[in-house]
């Protein structure tokens, strides 16, 4: 996966002559880099908060945030407009007009097109942005190639909505369009993706608006893996108590090939479902840049980082937060991100000022809606031991099975999305 | 939240962090900042908390932050001549308050780790949400409150005795969240409070939350 230097410059498609010339001219350097720099790729719920708290705990150190995005739109709470529970993605959308005003932060919207590690140049359509250290918290890529007759237009017809925006919109009208009586298809990778319990609080919410409004329709879940991976017990429950006869989990079903003119889904050559709506959520890997930038281990899916400082240890000076990173116990969630970002700001500027780093203390927090009145959730806290990032023990674990406190969760989730957006875009 | 305030609370952050370090902290060891930066995601930057149903935790006194810790953890129960309380299995019972994810994460910090916290956040400065609040029923409660909390919520709430919390400028919807669960029974008050709250009606409570919350 790694690019070498030549196959890099190919790709850049910049001017360079004979051996030893500067790999990138100057005048293709758009940001001139003058101090100490940080460049964050990737403005979503790890790149906002590294960028932030770089600045907020040394404001000496420039920082340069590259998104290519004008707005920011939460993946966590998507489900809530998929499942009819708000109307529109504007209680997920965030700017960053505040954040960067606030705390000093270039902001750049270009697309990176590709990093160069030894001569520790970031390359935009814009031109190229030099650093001294880069973190890059580019999210996940689906890896369709392994998925037969998945082409460009496919999530056009199959919506995967596993990044928010378009798709999710897409799929709620899918679902607002399905005639009474339909069936609903959601099918689900082998894990690691991102968000473990987002597809089962998907097919919940999905379950939750079909109740209501198509009492006739069937929504199936096609789980890739032998069982529940996330919440289980209180999925079972609320699937059992709250959506039998509407809802149907079916287990070991992985999809290995699509059909999008005929909404079909075919398992491993053996069997095929065909649906109304089908929203195939493909299998993943790390971000495509960090794919294309050499920092997805051989033979793997994902970046190797330090457990302290996210640093990859494929190569010096980058830092890879976020669902992109292999980070032990770590759930790929919002929050395990927030938490990263943190982690590595911290050590990102000791290292920087010749400091000790600190090691990981992170944080999980996720919750799930069943209906629109009852949320889950799973917590977790972590540090690091001989090297690797590891759950404390004997703490965190999901809600009381009982749901006594399904009512009180729903509430405070509400909370956490307004506290996590404020964070990361002021 | 402009620059100034950022700049102030950076130097916060290092000052508390060189303080753990001078106390000789083991290696490895986390600093406040590293520990409380965690909690930000669902309270806030700093614990300035964006979410009515989530209470801030900038500024609120150390001593409430860790009983609240402690108390979530759980605090072994003990008898009338002071012994530990046991179960049936010899593990000693431990009385807790309710929580949904907060008992679940306070079993992950040791109890030095929650005094750092309680330090970090205390000294953190407080601003109060922009909130509504209903103007009877702020006048109503700050006769009330005169007469039934300021022992222990004093100053208008702005200070705790002991380990109360501060109440002052706290989120109306966290306040009034708890205060269900107080009188529902779901969390256990001290008896103390319980003697003060038992006389007033739920819409004379509600009317002290109200108050609390406009105190800026």
């Amino acid at each position: 996966m790694t690019l070498d230097r030549r196959s890099f410059l190919k790709f850049l498609g910049a001017g360079v002559g004979a051996a030893g010339a500067p790999m990138i001219s100057r005048a293709a350097d758009f940001m001139p880099k003058k101090g100490r720099r940080v460049v964050v790729v990737g403005g979503g719920y790890g790149g906002t908060i590294a960028a932030k708290y770089i600045r907020m705990m040394d404001a000496s150190i420039e920082v340069v945030l590259i998104e290519r995005n004008k707005q920011f739109i939460s993946c966590p709470f998507s489900n809530y407009y998929i499942g009819g529970l708000i109307s529109d993605l504007a209680p997920l959308t965030i700017g960053y007009d505040k954040l960067t005003a606030n705390h000093g932060i270039k902001l750049v919207h270009a697309e990176v097109t590709g990093i160069d590690p030894a001569a520790k140049v970031v390359a935009t359509a814009n031109g190229n942005i030099a650093y001294d250290r880069l973190i890059v918290s580019p999210g996940v890529e689906f890896r369709t190639s392994e998925i037969e007759g998945y082409d460009d237009k496919t999530d056009q017809a199959i919506p995967h909505a596993w990044k928010a925006g378009e798709q999710t919109i897409l799929l709620r009208k899918q679902l607002e369009a399905m005639k009474d009586g339909g069936t609903v298809i959601v099918s689900m990778p082998l894990v690691p993706y991102r968000c473990p319990p987002g597809p089962y609080e998907r097919v919940s919410l999905i379950a939750h608006y079909l109740k209501q409004h198509k009492p006739k329709s069937k929504v199936f879940l096609l789980d890739a893996n032998s069982d529940v991976v996330a919440k289980k017990p209180l999925f079972m429950k609320a699937w059992k108590e709250q959506y039998a006869g509407i809802m149907e989990y079916v287990p070991s079903k992985k999809v290995t090939k699509v059909d999008a003119a005929t909404k079909t889904l075919f398992v491993e050559g053996l069997e095929d479902h065909k649906g109304d709506v089908v929203n195939f959520i493909p299998p993943q890997r790390a971000g495509a840049i960090a794919v294309k930038a050499g920092l997805v281990e051989a033979g793997g899916n994902w970046c190797p980082v330090n457990a302290t400082t996210f640093e990859s240890t494929l190569h010096k000076d980058i830092h890879v937060i976020g669902d992109s990173c292999l980070a032990g116990a770590m759930p790929k969630s919002g929050y395990s991100a927030n938490s990263q970002a943190k982690v590595c700001a911290t050590n990102v500027v000791a290292l920087m000022n010749g400091k000790e780093t600190v090691d990981l203390s992170g944080i999980n927090v996720c919750y799930s809606a069943i209906n629109d009145h009852e949320s889950i959730s799973v917590a977790g806290v972590y540090k690091v031991a001989e090297g690797k990032i590891i759950a404390v023990p004997n703490s965190g674990g999901i809600s009381p099975v009982d749901f006594s406190q399904t009512r009180l969760e729903h509430l405070y989730a509400e909370s956490w999305l307004k506290n996590i957006l404020t964070e990361m875009s002021s | 939240m402009g620059k100034m305030r950022s700049r102030g609370v950076s130097c916060a952050l290092l000052t508390s962090g060189l303080l753990l370090a001078a106390a000789g902290a083991q290696a490895g060891a986390s600093t406040p900042a590293m520990l409380s930066n965690a909690c930000a995601g669902c309270h806030g930057t700093h614990g300035e908390s964006a979410g009515p149903s989530m209470p801030s935790l900038a500024g609120q006194s150390k001593a409430a932050i860790v009983t609240a810790m402690k108390e979530f953890k759980g605090i072994p129960k003990k008898d009338a001549e002071g012994k530990p309380v046991l179960d049936k299995d010899g593990k000693p019972v431990l009385e807790t308050r309710t929580s949904t994810v907060m008992g679940r994460l306070a079993k992950g910090y040791t109890d030095a780790e929650i005094e750092a916290m309680g330090d970090f956040f205390a000294g953190q400065k407080h601003h109060s949400p922009a909130q509504a609040v209903d103007k009877a029923k702020v006048a109503k409660g700050a006769e009330l409150q005169e007469k039934h909390c300021i022992r222990c919520h004093v100053e208008d709430g702005k200070e705790g005795k002991d380990n109360s919390p501060i109440m002052a400028g706290q989120w109306l919807k966290y306040l009034q969240v708890q205060m269900d669960l107080y009188t529902g029974g779901q969390r256990k008050m001290s008896e103390k409070m319980a003697e003060k709250v038992k006389p007033l009606s739920k819409e004379e409570l509600d009317a002290v939350l109200h108050f609390y919350a406009s105190v800026k």
